[in-house]
């Protein structure tokens, strides 16, 4: 066990950062590239420092380990961090992607630099700090606190319909989370304690855990976002710049998910149990139409958003089979869509620094121009829609299974979507990539530069990887996902015995 | 009665003779001493302060009990205090600006100060009223301070009148009150009254009218945006920030020591108002071109939050009611000190759209703003979000779920129209720069600014003396 409080340190690392680009001066370019390469070196430390608590996490432990608790609010609210296997998979995930969503602006934010870089280490903080929350207040102050660097990313260096994006992003979030805060203060009351650890042996009132799970359910169904509440991220996306389409896409929808693991399935089980057949039938939506919805769109970012909608249907019909299997498969999905949708945000992103369009219609036969961009697109276009091989394979694989065991029907109407997921995948990219390169406007398109190459490769690597090797991220969370579940069940058998005796 | 009994009321005595003092100087010198008697207010105000933090914490009763000097009103009087300075602060440039040498205006300060001090230690009606119109006629006056001015003399004589009728109000509740239990003091109201007579009821409602009109909550609301936008800006802030502390304290003392056996009569009342006061400040605000009246409206709103404390009666309620005011007033002074340096060649700027792209024209100010525009919307982990998260945790407490659930709706609402300030400023082309910020300016806005973001830091002073002064009261 480490002595000096590397959690804390990894939180809130950026911020310092942050504070150190606030106190430099001018606005020439000078200053812009002071600016971008502290946050770059910021957020690289951040990563090192997190290496360490993979490095000090003991796998066979289910609890939390690295935990801090001080003082804070007065009374019982504390502040209180540590990780355990479902969370410390998503702290990796952020501060692996930090530098690289830096790096894939380097170039693409010209205009105030400065504040885009504090905004994003401010983000970094709030989000590893959402992740690693063992206090359920600190956990919604950070939570919460995301979406003003959010908003003001996706409204000062956005597109067209910022405003209306940026808007509509922050109000539906924040609507969906004031419902949380008023079930947060409630279980506050009954339990008399914030503290997570407490809280998940707590044991609610059946009555009140049908309340406390709808209200959480708010908050996390539009971070997620399931349908029919995602309706805010497709306009997020089109109009955010890159690096805030790709922290979007890969970290802040997997608070919604990680929400579930943490606090829907564990403190409100018979809730869970009662509404799980409402959320195969909204996941199954969201696969099914969102996919269907895809195949329409004429916006390669928005293409991508939708199916990110799609694949989120998979983690909740995981997840709400209470099964190893499907919890594991929601935390490896939620990872892995991590790595590959972020890495097809920002194979985005290359196009779009060099024609200033997203229109599909703009695109084709890239790869008589780009050969190296074609074969990483197709890599993770490969990954989206599943490939074996791929990352995107297992999490799937995982989770159809899972859903399988608990519901034929079910998993027939998600493997739909599978294939659904090929065709839209597919159609883009042959659309985007292949074909004769016609356009004027591209006959002078230049491929990969080195810094572009850098930023994908790690995604390559980590994408095949994690499709011939997931044992890394399933080892890491295997022993607190078995406990989740055991405990999730226990507390359902007592019920159950009840009603079979009464048959 | 020796001399030394009226150690308790000191601070009291300090500002009543001190603006005496002042007064007399200012008539004797003349206009050119606005400068040293607006600095002399403020010194009074510091030695009150050091006064109120320096008296024993054990309760003090005065004047057979019409006065008490406890937790509860030290509390609020260190607010007031602060509010008052900070507001006279930044009216010094203002005044130089706009060629207004009136030393009066400090002078008139300090004796609605006395005024608010007198009404959070008021322990019976009489001390209750005397305290409410000695604010009250201060506060008449200074709205119509720049008396050449037609919409300053307007909102003046709008809120003298509108305040008369308020003020008849309380007193036909305070009689009835007295006329239903014999008694003026609010123990001996407490002990008489224990279980709810007609009279006594509308005594309460027309004692509560009185009082809503002095915090300006919906229903009775309507001269806030117009005495807002009509006065002075440095009166404007004046106005939103300490006497709306001193009513709020005044509010929560009445409710809970004259009616606590009694409280299903009031709760109702103090529910009402309080969700008609949160929708009504979320929705009007929305159309509001002029940052003062869009300021009325979100203080309209943020009474409406600070009475959701109120509403369960409980202590932690209570406690919950103090925060929310304390980081209130940091919220507001601050965002009044951004609307007084809202001044280009032409003069004094009300209107929201000029203050496009402030984000690149000063960075700083607009930095901050926009920091202290989340927190009053309630975003984490800006104070205002641990103001609304004490207030709505005593209603979930005492079981008002449909209070809280409207209320953190209406700041979802609300939300939208801070966030359209920070969108005109951070996403807008740039208009034209303001004249650079005068200091005194500047030190309330980093102070409030500072205060706002990093209250998370280190909240558990302002907690804990919250508790205890909320204690004091039950």
């Amino acid at each position: 066990m480490a002595t000096w409080p590397i959690l804390s340190v990894t939180t809130f690392l950026p911020l310092v950062g942050a504070v150190f680009i606030l106190l430099l001066r001018g606005d020439d370019e000078a200053a812009k590239r002071n600016a971008r390469w502290v946050a770059l070196w910021t957020t690289v430390v951040t990563f090192i420092v997190s290496i360490f608590l993979i490095t000090g996490f003991d796998k066979s432990n289910p609890g939390f380990q690295f935990v801090e608790d001080h003082p804070w609010l007065g009374g019982t609210i504390r502040y209180k961090m540590g990780v355990d296997g479902i969370s410390l998979p998503f702290v990796i995930l952020t501060t692996f992607l930090m530098p690289i969503t830096i790096l894939s602006a380097w170039h693409a934010i010209e205009k105030r630099v400065k504040e885009f870089m504090v905004l994003f280490l401010i983000l970094e903080t709030l989000m590893v700090g959402t992740f690693s929350a063992l206090d359920i207040v600190l956990f919604y102050v950070f939570f919460e606190g995301g979406l003003i660097p959010m908003f003001l990313i996706i409204g000062v260096w956005g597109g067209a319909r910022r405003v209306y994006a940026s808007f509509k992003f922050f109000l539906y979030t924040l609507a969906g989370s004031v419902l949380m805060l008023l079930a947060i203060m409630a279980m506050y009351y009954q339990a008399g304690t914030t503290d997570i650890v407490k809280l998940l042996t707590y044991g609610f009132p059946r009555e009140m855990q049908t309340w406390l799970w709808l209200a959480f359910f708010a908050s996390f169904a539009v971070k997620l976002p399931m349908w029919p509440v995602h309706t805010w991220l497709p306009d997020a996306h089109v109009e955010a710049p890159t690096a805030g389409s790709v922290i979007l896409a890969a970290v802040l929808l997997k608070m919604g998910g990680y929400g579930f693991l943490r606090f829907s399935l564990p403190m409100f089980p018979h809730a869970s149990e009662l509404f799980a057949p409402m959320m195969f039938f909204l996941s199954v939506v969201a696969i099914i139409y969102t996919s269907l919805v895809a195949l329409m769109q004429e916006d390669i970012k928005k293409l991508i958003a939708y199916s990110s909608v799609a694949h989120m249907g998979f983690v909740t019909l995981g997840m709400f089979t209470f099964s190893n299997e499907g919890v594991q498969a929601a935390v490896f999905q939620m990872v892995s869509h991590g790595i590959v949708s972020g890495a097809l945000f920002l194979c985005v992103g290359v196009v779009y620094d060099r024609m200033h369009t997203r229109e599909i219609a703009a695109y084709g036969g890239l790869v008589n121009r780009m050969p190296i961009y074609a074969a990483v697109f197709m890599l993770f276009t490969m990954a989206n829609c599943g490939l074996p091989g791929t990352s995107g394979f297992v999490g799937e694989l995982l989770a159809l299974i899972s859903a399988f065991k608990a519901n034929t029907w079910v998993a027939v109407f998600a493997t739909t979507g599978v294939i659904l997921s090929a065709a839209y995948a597919l159609w883009l990219y042959r659309r985007v990539v292949f074909g004769a390169l016609e356009k004027d406007s591209l006959k002078s398109i230049t491929d990969l530069e080195t810094r572009e190459i850098a930023i994908l490769a790690p995604l390559v690597i980590l994408t095949l990887l994690f499709g011939f090797y997931p044992a890394p991220v399933l080892d890491m969370s295997a022993a607190s996902v078995a406990n989740l579940v055991a405990q999730t069940k226990a507390a359902l058998a007592p019920a159950k015995a009840a009603l079979l005796g009464v048959q | 009665m020796t001399l030394n009994s009226l150690m308790p009321v000191l601070p009291e005595l300090v500002v009543v003779v001190g603006a005496m003092l002042l007064l007399m100087f200012g008539v004797f010198r003349g206009e050119d001493s606005t400068p040293i008697v607006e600095a002399g207010a403020l010194v009074v105000l510091a030695i009150a302060a050091v006064l109120i933090l320096m008296q024993p914490s054990a309760p003090a009763e005065l004047f057979g009990g019409s006065i008490v000097i406890d937790a509860f009103a030290r509390f609020f009087k260190i607010l007031i205090l602060i509010g008052a300075a900070a507001a006279l602060v930044m009216s010094m440039p203002f005044w130089r600006n706009h060629k207004l040498n009136r030393f009066e205006f400090s002078v008139v300060v300090l004796l609605s100060v006395a005024g608010m001090m007198v009404m959070v230690s008021a322990r019976d009606l009489i001390a209750l009223y005397l305290g409410i119109e000695l604010m009250s006629l201060a506060l008449y006056v200074i709205a119509a301070i720049d008396r050449e001015n037609v919409r300053s003399t307007e909102a003046g004589l709008k809120y003298f009148v509108l305040g008369a009728l308020s003020s008849g109000m309380l007193l036909y509740g305070a009689s009835l009150a007295y006329g239903f239990t014999g008694t003026v003091s609010f123990a001996g109201i407490a002990a008489a009254a224990k279980s709810p007579s007609t009279g006594l009821v509308f005594g309460i409602v027309f004692l509560f009218a009185g009082l809503a009109f002095k915090v300006s909550a919906v229903p009775f609301h309507m001269w806030t945006p117009d005495v807002y936008e009509g006065a002075p800006t440095p009166v404007t802030a004046f106005f939103a920030a300490a006497p709306k502390v001193a009513a709020i304290a005044l509010f929560v003392r009445v409710a809970i020591t004259a009616f606590p056996n009694i409280t299903l009569s009031w709760q109702q009342i103090i529910v009402f108002i309080s969700i008609a006061s949160m929708v009504l400040g979320a929705f009007a605000a929305i159309g509001q071109k002029n940052i003062k009246r869009l300021m009325a409206y979100s203080s309209i709103g943020h009474v409406g939050y600070a009475l959701v404390g109120l509403a369960p009666g409980t202590a932690e309620g209570v406690s919950g009611v103090l925060i929310y005011m304390t980081i209130y007033l940091a919220m507001t002074l601050g965002t009044f000190a951004v609307v007084i340096a809202m001044r280009r060649d032409g003069g004094q700027i009300e209107e929201i759209d000029q203050l496009a792209g402030l984000s690149r024209t000063q960075p700083v100010m607009a930095f901050v703003l926009a920091a202290l525009l989340f927190s009053l919307a309630g975003i984490p982990p800006l104070a205002g979000f641990f103001a609304k998260f004490y207030v709505f945790l005593a209603a979930i407490q005492g079981k008002f779920y449909a209070l809280a659930v409207i209320g953190v709706l209406a700041s979802v609402v609300g939300a939208y129209y801070y966030l359209r300030i920070v969108k005109i400023m951070y996403i807008d082309e740039p208009a034209q720069r303001f004249l650079p910020m005068p200091k005194p300016v500047a030190i309330v806005l980093a102070l409030s600014g500072i205060f706002t973001i990093l209250f998370f830091v280190y909240p558990g002073p302002l907690v804990a003396a919250a508790n205890a002064a909320a204690k004091s009261l039950f």
